[in-house]
Formats: structure tokens, sequence, C-alpha cells
């Protein structure tokens, strides 16, 4: 009776059939669209395949990496209590959030020939350090990255109820019991789509490999779009290597659902969880130092640009305020438009998958689809979608605004859909066992359970908005500015310290943002 | 999300008051030179004392970028005037057929080449260069060779060709002195590049940084800091093999619906108006010298022994076998 499946209801089916819609439209429909306009020219050449290879290479090592440093850093974070630590969770949102130019700087600053790190090695009469090349492009990749595989990983570790651990303990289960037992299986069903989503961000990202990437031995496919479409005007070439990204996009999102086997915990009281295992000293101390040394790498180049900037953020100028609110209007209406769309795609999801599983699947993976997406391409598409009929340049806000929404949907869907399964999973059935209305079932079990998700996956997009050169550069008239197009326009008027001011002060609008959604949801469980 | 909407539906209401009183002149151009920080504010004031019209500078993308707007757009566009190509560009643009003969009265230009182009009219132009910093680095290379033989610890930060033009101008300036033998010459450089960046300022933010010890910019971004930041610590190093131009364009569009104000407005850009403002404001040489002369500053500047261009037909045609050879040096 419980398993019976239920009719889809129309709203569900419409709401998101329409989130879907929306990201096909803006992935593949912008190639299509820049397909249209093609003139066919050439063919890729050996420059392009070896564009091909690295960057498939690059990125694998990159989120391999960041995955397993993650995974222990999530440990330590899941199992230790300090103070400060819920400030550390929110600070990891930092990096990852960082546009691409700012983090460039902050990393150079300490692993740069000048940096910090070389200068304690030139104490001890070391040679300086030499970042660049393939080096770079990953250390820079495991830097974004980091932070994001330790918050997802997290998330799945606070998912274990508190009963699992009382019980482990009652069972006079040892610390590595309790890794087989109950961390496992958490893992197994979170790292594939961590690993998954750092792989296709590390597949897109442009401007990082490109400057510490040390020449055209470390050339991605996104460099080789943009020469396409901004260079050559080679718009067929560029629409083909757009649909490689799709492809590496989806076979690699195929294989990481198909390794992934979903969670089953029981579902407990939602108290915090408490943890009776891992207090050996040995294990206490190799947590402590852990930490100390993640944090040291991820925070000492934030501070540096803080150490730049500061000086500057007193004396910025006045263009610079008019688009800081440009900036947090786009972000927090793109932070509730990616958010409402990931909803509505994970109920359409779970609910397909109970009789239609492989057409959920499906969907699944176009969830996926706009972080293979190039930002050049869905530019030029919605340009040549848009051009006929309207001015783009009066829509730029609010066409950047659905642009960055539709990019953070792969990260919002991510966080939501799996917590989503869970309680519609165990509360679906009591729910209708006991007559629920799907709304009060919705209110009263559901919801108390996805804010924690929704509020990180809220922050994370706001985050991401703000700090997105995107498309707006695009579209945007010269009296219309983000915060990041400022800093960018500034630092090509030789005004670098200026430009270090307002990198300063997106980081900060970025983190308050991300703060201000994160709280909603917070870390520990408080779920009553 | 409201506000937003009421500003863009107020946008819309302002620029349509607007375009009943005047006629609207549209100039695509760069985003540095409608900055703020750029000519853009200065050039617009200007010259809207004297047209009664209403200038709407846009920045519309760099260099290529900007050609490959038009493209996209192509006769649909709204633009009069593309301000911003350069002579490795004019070639591929004036293929598209986008562009139309300007026709302004005689100006004597003070471009150091000979100029002929009847489309594309230049409003500024400067050398490519080393940049480095007096205090770090004491003895500058001399010339490309004399680069190559310098310390290995000698490193230098260059644009990649492929999305920035003074990267493509550096592939053009090698292959313009050394032809045959670029490709050697690239590969001696090879071990002194630091790093290709995709444009610019991240290259110029690199070099500020202390990365590197010299970056690929221009013989006149020591102005910038003499004049601006009255710093003289940064020179650009003369180079014996002669300094590489970049000559910067504008063309009125065929497709424009103010033909004679986008005429006018191409005279006015080689009046001493609009060429005074280019110097401390853009850091590049006029096209035409204003009548005062040049900042004080400017004076201390190197001047190149010899001015290398190609022809912008012959730009179009080595520019791919150029990209080549980069390509085979440095991914060695």
């Amino acid at each position: 009776m419980a398993d019976r499946a239920q009719p889809l209801s129309l709203t569900r089916v419409f709401a998101g059939g329409g989130a879907l819609a929306l990201l096909l439209l803006l992935t593949l429909g912008t190639v299509l669209a820049v397909w249209s306009k093609a003139t066919f020219q050439q063919g890729l050449g050996p420059a392009d395949w070896a564009a091909i290879r690295f960057t498939i290479l690059q990125a694998l090592v990159s989120a391999a990496i960041s995955v397993a440093i993650g995974i222990p850093t999530a440990r330590a974070l899941a199992r230790r209590r300090f103070p400060g630590r819920q400030l550390l969770v929110s600070l990891l949102g930092a990096p990852f959030i960082l546009p691409g130019i700012v983090a460039v700087l902050g990393i150079i600053a300490v692993w740069g020939r000048t940096g910090y790190v070389s200068a304690v090695f030139g104490a001890f009469g070391g040679e300086p350090l030499n970042i660049y090349g393939y080096s770079g492009v990953v250390l820079a990749h495991v830097f974004f990255n980091l932070p994001l595989a330790t918050r997802l990983i997290l998330q799945g570790w606070l998912a274990i109820p508190l009963e699992h651990f009382r019980l482990a303990a009652q069972l006079g289960m040892r610390t590595g019991d309790v890794s087989r037992q109950l961390e496992w299986p958490m893992l197994r069903a979170v790292v594939p789509g961590a690993f998954l989503l750092i792989f296709l961000l590390c597949i897109t990202s442009f401007a990082v490999a490109l400057a510490l990437g040390g020449g055209p031995r470390a050339t991605t496919v996104e460099l080789a779009i943009y020469q396409a479409l901004r260079f050559d005007f080679d718009l067929s070439k560029a629409a083909v290597l757009a649909m490689i990204q799709f492809g590496l996009c989806t076979v690699t999102a195929i294989a990481t659902l198909w390794i992934a086997t979903p969670q089953s915990f029981a579902i407990g009281m939602g108290r915090p969880p408490r943890r009776w295992d891992g207090r050996e000293h040995a294990l206490v101390v190799q947590d402590q130092i852990l930490l100390l040394l993640v944090a040291l790498f991820l925070f000492t180049p934030l501070i540096s640009i803080i150490i730049k900037g500061a000086p500057n953020l007193l004396s910025l100028p006045s263009q610079v305020w008019p688009s800081l609110v440009n900036s947090v209007l786009i972000a927090i209406a793109s932070a509730l438009l990616a958010t409402t769309l990931s909803l509505a795609l994970s109920a359409l999801i779970i609910g397909l998958s109970r009789r239609r599983k492989r057409t959920s699947q499906f969907m699944e993976i176009i969830g996926f689809l706009s972080l293979a997406a190039s930002p050049f391409v869905i530019g030029t598409g919605l340009f040549i979608f848009l051009n006929p009929y309207v001015d783009p340049f009066v829509w730029a806000l609010p066409i950047t605004m659905v642009v960055n929404a539709v990019m953070s949907l792969p990260f919002a869907l991510r966080i939501i859909l799996p917590e989503m399964q869970r309680t519609e999973h165990f509360y679906g059935r009591l729910g209708s066992s006991l007559g629920m209305q799907r709304w009060t079932l919705f209110r009263l079990a559901i919801w108390p359970r996805l804010k924690r998700p929704v509020g990180f996956a809220a922050g994370l997009s706001a985050a991401l908005s703000m700090g997105d050169l995107g498309v707006i550069a695009l579209f945007a008239p010269p009296d219309l500015a983000t915060l990041p197009l400022t800093m960018y326009r500034l630092m090509a008027a030789y005004q670098t310290g200026a430009a270090g001011g307002v990198a300063l002060l997106l980081v900060a609008a970025s983190l308050a943002l991300f703060w201000a959604f994160d709280r909603g949801g917070r870390l520990d469980h408080h779920i009553r | 999300m409201k506000n937003l909407l009421l500003a863009t539906g107020l946008t819309i209401l302002a620029s349509a008051g607007l375009a009943q009183e005047k006629p609207v002149l549209t100039v695509y151009t760069y985003d540095s030179f409608v900055s703020d920080w750029g000519p853009g504010p200065a050039v617009e004031k200007a010259f809207e004392q004297t047209c009664n019209c209403d200038l709407n500078l846009v920045g519309a993308g760099d260099g290529a970028a900007l050609l490959s707007r038009m493209q996209l757009e192509g006769a649909r566009s709204e633009a009069d005037i593309v301000l911003g190509l350069d002579t490795n560009l004019t070639e591929r643009a004036r293929a598209t057929g986008l562009f139309a003969p300007y026709s302004i009265g005689a100006v004597s230009l003070d471009v150091p080449v000979e100029w002929t182009d009847d489309i594309f009219l230049p409003y500024d132009w400067g050398y490519f260069a080393f940049v480095y910093d007096k205090t770090r680095l004491t003895d500058a290379p001399t010339s490309f060779t004399s680069l190559i033989d310098a310390p290995k610890n000698l490193k230098i930060v260059i644009q990649d060709p492929r999305s920035s033009t003074p990267g493509l101008g550096l592939l053009l300036w090698i292959k313009t002195a050394y032809g045959d033998e670029a490709e050697s010459i690239w590969t001696g450089l090879s071990p002194h590049i630091l790093t290709v960046t995709k444009g610019w300022s991240e290259a110029y933010g690199m070099f500020l940084e202390g990365e590197a010890d010299m970056v690929l910019s221009y013989t006149t971004s020591p102005a910038y800091h003499l004049i601006a930041e009255e710093d003289d610590s940064k020179a650009a190093a003369s180079f014996d093999e002669g300094h590489y131009m970049q000559i910067e364009v504008a063309a009125k569009t065929a497709s424009s619906d103010q033909p004679e104000l986008a005429d006018q407005f191409l005279s006015f850009m080689t009046s001493s108006a609009f060429q005074s403002i280019i110097p401390t404001t853009n850091w590049m040489y006029p096209a035409v010298f204003p009548l005062e002369g040049l900042p004080k500053g400017f004076e201390t500047l190197i001047t190149p022994t010899d001015s290398l261009i190609v022809s912008a037909k012959d730009a179009e045609k080595i520019k791919d076998e150029a990209l080549q050879e980069w390509l085979t040096a440095l991914s060695r």
C-alpha cells in the first residue's frame, strides 16, 4: 500500500518541467543558437585535441586531490567541537566564491616567487618556488574546490542520525568499525557527486588555468572556445567545442551516478550528533593538525587580499557603490530563483523516480549540464536569441540574474536533492499512512529538514552570483556595472590599488550574503 | 526583484525620452575606453558640446571581441561607429563589409607610418615594450637575444596571443623582426616566460606584485606611473630590433542611420579636443599631436630606433603561421 505510486501532482510537473525547460534553453539551446549562425570553417586541429586532453587530466587530478583532502577534513569537522568551528565552516565558503583574478593574485601572494612561502624558503637559503605550469593549475583548483568538497561531505556526515552513533557506542564499536558501518556507506553516496561537481568545475575554469598555467601546454577547452568565439569568430568551432564539453559532462555524470549508491540510514530524532568514537589521543592530534594546515592553506591567500585591499577601502571611487547595489540585488534574486528551481526540479525527479527511474536519472544529469556550459557560449547564444526582439543592453541585469541562477543550479540541486530524497523516503510513507495532505506533510516534516540544505544552497548561489563576471561583460552598458566588472575596469585602467579595495569589498559582500542565507539553516541539527 | 524591474523600466523610458529630443550617435568601443578612468567621459562631454546630439558610448568587448560583436549583430547593429580595432584586425574587418569609408577633410596624422586606409582612421598608437622596475632590475635586456642570454631567473609575463591584443602584437613583433628564425627565438625565450595570461590586466597585476621582472605592455606605460602616481621607478626596455607598433583605429558602420553625424565624430576624433584627452587617459600617443604638445612626462619615454609593423593584409596572412610556431616552441 505504502509503496504504491501516487500520481504526480500537476504543480510538480509544471514547476519541475519549467525549471528543466529553462535549463535546457540556456545550455543546449544557446549552443544551437550559436550553431545556427555558423558557417562551417574548419575542424578541430591538434592544438584543440591537446587542449581537450589537458583539460580532462588536470580536472581529474584536481578533483581527486580536493576530495581526498576533503574527506578527512570533513571528518575532523564532524567529530570535533572547538571554539570557532562555526566560523571556520562558514569561512570555508570564501575561496570558492572568489572571482578568478582575485584568487590568483591571492595565491601568488602566498605561493609565488615573491610570496610568503618562497620568503621562508629563501630565509633558509632555498630557491624561490615556481608554481607556474601544471602544478599551479592544480594548486589553484584545490584551493577553490577543497572547501566545496569539505562542505558537501560534511553535509553527509551531519546527516547520519545521532541514534546510529549512540548505538555504535553501545555495541562497543571502535573508530574503525564506525567508519566501516556508518561512514563508508555515507561516503559512497556523497563523494561521487562531490567529485563530479568539482571535476566539471575544473573543466570549465578559464582565468585560473591561463594565469597559473604557464603557457600553451596548459590550454583548456574553455580557452579554445573563447578564442573561436571572440577572436576568430568561428561560431561552428565554438559550438563543436561546447558540445564536447557537454559530452564530457554527460559521460562523467552517468559514471558517477552509476557508482553512487543511495544511502539508507534510518531516520532519527534529528538531534545533534554526539560522537563516542575517535577519542584516541593520536586521532585528536591528527585532526587538529589537519584542520590547522587546511585553514592555513585556505586563509593565507585571503588574508593577503585583506592586507592589500584594506588601505584602499575608504577611498574607493564613487562608481563602486551603485555596482555593489546591482551585484547584491542580482545575487539575492538569483539565489531565490536558483533554490526555487532546484526545489521544483528535485520534487519532479523524486516524483518520477518511483515509476520512471530512467527518466528521473536522466533529469538529474540534465541538472548538471549548466556546469559544463561555457559562459561565452551562453552569452553569445542569448544574444542571438534576444537581439532581434529586445535591446540586450536594457535587459542586462535581469538576464544576468537568470543566467547566474541557472549556473548555480547544479550546486543547489546537489545540496537539496539528496536531503529531499531522504526525507520523502521516510516521511512520505508515514505521511500517507496518516492521511496527511501533501502540503501539511511538506510543512511539518519535510521543510524543517530541508531548511539547512536550502539555506546552504541559497548562500552558495548568492555568493557565486556575486563573484561571477559571466554574461554581464557581454551585455552591460557602460553606466551599468556589477562589482567584478568594476574591478576589471579598474585593473584595465592601471588602478590596481582601487581594484584591490574592490576585491576586498567583493569578498566581504559575498561572505555576508553567504552567511545571511546559510544562517537560516545552520550546520548543526536543530530540528525539533 | 521589483526594484530591478522598475529600474529597467525607467531605463527604457529614459532612453526613449532622450531619443526624441536629439539624434543619438552610438559608438561601440572597449571597456577601458568607456570606464570612468578612461577617455570616455571627457570625450563624451567635449563632443556633445559641439554636436547637439547624444553620444552613446558602449563598451562591447576588447579588440577582436569588438569585431566579433559586430559580426554577430551584422547589419542590425545599433552602432554608428566602432572605435578600438587595431591594424592587425582591419583586414578581417574590411572583409565583413560592415564598415563604410569615411569622408572628412584633410588631416595630417602624426602616426609613424604612411596612412592610406579609406575606411579606418587612427586615433592613437603606441609601441609594445617590456616594462620593468628600475629598482629591481638594474641590467635590463636590450634585445630579444640579450633577453634569451640573460640569467635564467629573469622572468617575463606575456599575454596569450589567442585572447589578447598585446599578446598578438608580440607574436607579430618577433615574426617581423626575425622572420623564419622566429620559432627559435621563442624556443630561447621559453625558459624566461614565467606564465602566459589571458589579458593585459592579469599580466600587469602580476608584474606589479613583483612576480615577474618584466611584463609585455607599452612604451607609454611608465608615463602612467610617472604622471598619475609620481613614481619614476618603471621603465620600458628599449630593444635593438625595434618595437612593434599598435595603431588603434575607428570606422563608421555601413548600417549607420547617422552617417553625417558619424563623419562629424571621426573629424572630431582627429581634432585637438579629442586628441589632447588621449595621452593621460588611454596612455597612448595621440594620432595627431595636440597643439599644446604632449603632456609633461612623455619626454622621458624611450623612442624606438625602428618602428616595426606589418601591413594589415600581411598581418592576416602571417598570423596563423606565427601562432603555430608559438604553440610549437612553447609546448616543448
